[in-house]
């Protein structure tokens, strides 16, 4: 059965924090009946806690949460129409095969006849007939997976949550598996909530990804959507590899970077506006007609990945790209490369500069992201001032040390833009800072940060 | 020769700790009134025990009986008790949570002479009459400790989601308990009975303080009092023998599981 227009679930401005954290940011969203749909992120982004939201474990703080347009948040989990297929199986490890299927039918009080009629056709359905007499714990990872599998759906629900139910398996097995659940999923018409943090499994298996990061919903989308038009650099960087770069819209459908100008399909970013900009590795083509070309460049590497080759290239204006081809170019020499206008991926850039809130503390003083940092003397600014301070990206010093800088931080997510790298800093006040450098940096890199005070632009903050 | 002076280290120290014991069973084959002198092997204090030859044996057999419907019970109410405050302690976040396990520890540390004295007080400044009720209620405060103890490592071995998992398949949480999470932590409960069974009836300190003045007598005070009236009465050298047997067997079983358990995990 193909997805409908009808939807089965809604969450409308859903919010839920942890104490003081907050895990989801107003999120909406809503599922259609029959289909199915992945929740994707990196590891704290919420989806899970979504998915838990749904299954009726967590409440949440803010927002409602729908099923068929009813209001849900008081029906306890034991009660909603779903069931879920957790992580590590979380089979009765005391009950058998047949004992761990049937547990919820045999609540509902099914006659007994008819419970082993559907424990045989779900056991079968998922490959696993002849185990009903097994012991859970002497199964392997995948086939405590399918009988976890089984037993929820031995219970007809009207949606199948998953949460990251293959994660715990090898790749081979895994792989396998995801044809299967797609299988199901097609055979049984109901609908499947499935949460991972592997984009290649969300590609392969949904009809709608809902990616996240930091509680927040970063795009909703067809898998073909996401993947050739990400909205943001996050999501580009995170589904596929992609080259990501500053930019500049020229006007509509002509855009430059790297120092060269390219047609491309996009409009109505208004003229000469900085943007990010995303090619895909396999969208950069090799010619050895000069008509065609639009750069040159020089191969740097050069690795055999399987089905295609992996080459950076250095650009002869200076800027490092990554290609995936079919055939090989030797390392070192020159190279003739075009992009079609339409791999070329244009998006708005998130924000320019980094801007922070503060107070002047004296004349030659600002407080701000919990330290004090020194400024150029201001003039109409007296100390107690509200202020808002604005500074470059490449003007923030990261420090290797953190007790050099007057705050610390955090390297929370790096982005190789071509000729440098942009990083987000999270400092230990939970403020996020900006930071375009060339030295590199690995994620989880623990950094002092400094501002030289002739970088900092201060201005008065209207208290409203 | 190294290993000579370890092994003679290691037999010197049971020695040590079990010549009591056996010089009790030994001399409990011979019908001494003073214990120590041997008058030739006899099982007559064994015949005695058992046939109710003996001075106020009468008193006896009801000590043994209050000791054990006491133990009984005080085991059965601790186990209850410290498996729903285990799973209540296993819920809990961080701080709170060593905050609470710290709490749970120090009865367990405490000198029996304290607890039984601040529980007198206790039951004296609540106007409780004291009797069976009051040292049963002492037994269950120094027993669900123990109880707590040997469940939370039960919990911890548990797949987290295993609980819901239940209600997810439309368990309410009361058919969840009993049907995912009692059988899950079982071999953890019955430790922890057996363990608060053996505490209750090897108390003496807590009963001696909580039984009030209606003349109620366990083993321990009966042993107690028997052996201030001029000496032991040599029957009790049998009774003690039997008793140290019945424990010995209890903790073999404790043991035999437990390896069995652990063989089942591995």
């Amino acid at each position: 059965m193909a997805a409908t227009e009808e939807h089965i679930i809604d969450l409308k401005h859903v919010s839920k924090r942890f104490g003081d954290k907050v895990v989801l940011d107003d999120i909406s969203l809503y599922i259609r009946k029959g289909e199915f749909v992945t929740l994707l992120g990196p590891s704290g982004c919420g989806k899970t806690t979504t998915l838990r939201l749904i299954s009726g474990f967590l409440a949440p703080d803010e927002g409602e949460i729908l099923l068929d347009g009813q209001d849900i948040s008081g029906i306890p989990p034991y009660k909603r129409p779903f069931n879920t297929v957790f992580q590590r199986y979380a089979l009765f490890p005391h009950l058998d095969v047949y004992e761990n299927i049937a547990f919820g039918l045999k609540l509902q009080k099914v006659p007994e006849d008819e419970i082993e009629k559907r424990v045989k056709r779900v056991l079968k359905l998922v490959s696993m007939s002849d185990y009903e007499d097994r012991d859970v714990e002497s199964l392997s990872g995948g086939q405590q997976q399918r009988v976890a599998i089984a037993r929820a759906l031995v219970n007809q629900p009207k949606i199948l949550l998953l949460d990251e139910p293959l994660a715990a398996l090898d790749l081979k097995m895994r792989k396998d598996m995801q044809i299967e659940l797609k299988e199901m999923h097609k055979k049984l018409g109901i609908t499947f909530i499935y949460v991972t943090h592997d984009q290649e499994e969300a590609l392969t298996l949904s009809d709608t990804i809902v990616v996240m990061n930091e509680g927040k919903i970063q795009q909703i989308g067809t898998p073909i959507d996401i993947y050739n038009e990400p909205v943001n650099c996050f999501v580009a960087d995170f589904i596929g590899e992609s080259n990501i770069l500053k930019g500049r819209m020229m006007h509509d459908r002509r855009v430059a970077f790297i120092k060269h100008e390219f047609d491309c399909v996009d409009e109505g970013f208004g003229e000469d506006v900085p943007v990010d900009v995303v090619v895909r590795p396999e969208d950069i083509y090799f010619t050895t007609d000069p008509a065609r070309c639009q750069f040159k460049a020089t191969v740097n590497s050069c690795i055999f990945k399987g089905v295609h080759y992996e080459m950076w290239v250095d650009t002869d204006t200076g800027y490092e790209l990554m290609i995936q081809d079919y055939d090989p170019y030797p390392v070192g020499s020159e190279v003739m490369l075009y992009i079609d206008p339409d791999d070329i991926q244009v998006m708005h850039k998130e924000r320019t500069r980094n801007v922070f809130e503060g107070e002047m503390v004296d004349e030659t003083h600002v407080e701000m992201l919990g330290g004090v940092f020194e400024c150029l003397p201001q003039e109409g600014i007296a100390a107690g001032d509200k202020v808002r301070v604005e500074t470059k990206f490449e003007h923030v010093d990261l420090l290797d040390h953190q007790e050099d800088g007057v705050i610390a931080g955090e390297v929370h997510f790096l982005l190789y833009k071509g000729d440098h790298y942009h990083l987000t800093i999270l400092t230990d006040d939970g403020d996020h800072i900006w930071v375009d450098t060339n030295d590199i940096w690995d994620k989880g890199d623990l950094v002092g940060i400094n501002f030289a005070p002739k970088d900092l632009k201060i201005s008065k903050r209207d208290e409203a | 020769m190294k290993k000579f002076f370890a092994q003679a280290y290691i037999w010197f120290l049971l020695a040590l700790l079990y010549a009591p014991l056996i010089l009790i069973a030994i001399f409990s084959f011979t019908e001494s009134r003073v214990l120590g002198s041997w008058t030739g092997f006899s099982t007559q204090l064994y015949a005695n025990l058992f046939s109710g030859e003996m001075q106020e044996s009468g008193s006896l057999l009801a000590a043994v009986e209050n000791t054990l419907l006491i133990a009984f019970v005080s085991a059965t109410v601790s186990m209850i008790l410290g498996t729903i405050a285990a799973v209540g302690i296993h819920n809990l976040q961080g701080r709170k949570k060593q905050a609470v396990s710290f709490l749970n520890n120090i009865p367990m540390i405490n000198p029996d002479v304290i607890t039984g004295v601040s529980l007198f007080l206790l039951f004296v400044f609540l106007h409780f009459s004291q009797g069976y009720l009051t040292v049963i209620l002492a037994h269950i405060s120094f027993g669900t400790p123990y109880v707590v103890l040997s469940v939370m490592p039960k919990l911890r071995q548990m797949n987290p989601n295993v609980y819901e998992a239940a209600l997810d398949l439309g368990a309410t949480p009361a058919q969840a308990l009993w049907k995912v999470l009692v059988p899950q932590l079982r071999p953890g409960m019955v430790s922890g009975f057996i363990l608060a069974f053996t505490m209750s009836l090897d108390d003496f300190a807590v009963t001696f303080f909580t039984r009030g003045t209606i003349g109620l007598e366990t083993l321990s005070t009966y042993i107690y009092a028997d052996a201030r009236k001029g000496g032991l009465t040599p029957e009790l050298r049998a009774l003690m023998t039997l008793i140290f047997l019945i424990i010995l067997i209890l903790l073999v079983i404790i043991n035999v599981r437990q390896a069995k358990m652990q063989k089942a995990n591995e």
